[in-house]
């Protein structure tokens, strides 16, 4: 297999670590949504630790695209 | 023009190379947009402040809120002794804040979408909160590494993680800013490159190309959204970092 081609495949499997951080954010949104319907009065000051995990969660995802493009575009 | 998703990327010498002390500096397309940046943040804060009344109009009224998100950022996670390090917070926040928005411009340069700038950035964010740690605790700072109440048989071993996971925070946190705009932008340009090959193929090609014209607007209002979120995860993971160095659990 030439270099060019395992290159391609690698970018394609590298992308298969996005779906881990979508199960990471849907997690964190939705475990702050079931607390928020039982406590609405404490839900406002949670949310900006909601929006913290979730950018934290979503890096690791951004991480593996950027290990896709590396090796797409990275001669 | 070439069209591709990466050409927008491009760094393009505006001012002619120098060659100083062995090095070749240029004046950049990067260089004028942070340039552009300083003045829209000078320029608007500058502008807002002027009106003074006590009960704000719209302009004076969006200054505050932009002043008091960081003021209130910083008490709740700094604390009292935290409010010297306000204007950093409010420098770094307010400069990627207006990076990634004039990047949404068409035709505009986003220059935190270049990992350099970006890196820069979190070295600095990380490097002074050692600086910090080690000028309030001097060498007890690193007890930062050392949890307490952690057995003594795999106390080695857990320092060791602590300190991978402290110099892994640069990395995160410019790759982090880095990864959000390079791949928003790439795929804002993917889809509008769809919008043209498909009307490059006549009428039913029009009709076909309003789904990823749609779609191109949607992922543009995502990229609003996650430009501003981008801006405030470094700014909170900044003052989280200090606290580190300001209030090392005993």
């Amino acid at each position: 297999m030439d270099a060019n081609a395992a290159k391609l495949i690698g970018a394609g499997i590298a992308c298969i670590g996005m779906g881990g951080a979508g199960i990471g954010v849907g997690l964190i949104f939705g475990n702050f949504l079931s607390g928020a319907l039982r406590n609405p009065a404490a839900a406002g000051a949670q949310f900006t630790n909601a929006l913290i995990g979730a950018a934290l969660a979503e890096g690791l995802g951004i991480f593996s695209l950027v290990v896709a493009l590396l090796l797409l575009f990275v001669s | 023009m070439v069209n591709d998703p990466i050409h927008q990327f491009r760094i393009h010498p505006w001012l002619g190379p120098w060659n100083v002390f062995g090095h070749e500096i240029a004046f950049t397309n990067s260089n004028f947009y942070m340039g552009v940046i300083v003045a829209v943040v000078v320029g608007f804060l500058l502008l807002a402040s002027r009106p003074k009344a006590l009960v704000p109009g719209r302009l004076q009224s969006v200054g505050e809120m932009w002043y008091s998100l960081i003021r209130n950022m910083v008490e709740n996670v700094l604390g009292h002794d935290g409010a010297p390090f306000f204007p950093l917070v409010f420098s770094l926040f307010s400069f990627v804040l207006v990076a990634n928005m004039l990047g949404m411009f068409p035709y505009f340069f986003t220059v935190t979408s270049q990992v350099v700038v970006t890196a820069s950035l979190a070295v600095f964010v990380v490097a002074l909160v050692v600086v910090v740690g080690l000028y309030k605790h001097g060498l007890g700072w690193f007890k930062l590494f050392v949890p307490s109440g952690v057995p003594l048989a795999i106390l080695p071993v857990i320092s060791l993680i602590e300190v991978i996971s402290f110099l892994s925070r640069p990395i995160s946190l410019g790759l982090r800013l880095f990864g959000n705009m390079l791949a928003g932008h790439i795929v804002l340009k993917v889809f509008a490159g769809f919008v043209v090959s498909l009307v490059a193929l006549g009428i039913g090609g029009v009709i076909g190309a309003l789904a990823p014209l749609a779609m191109a607007v949607a992922l543009t209002a995502l990229e609003f959204l996650v430009a501003f979120l981008q801006a405030f995860v470094f700014a909170i993971l900044t003052c989280v970092y200090l606290n580190d160095a300001l209030h090392t659990h005993h």
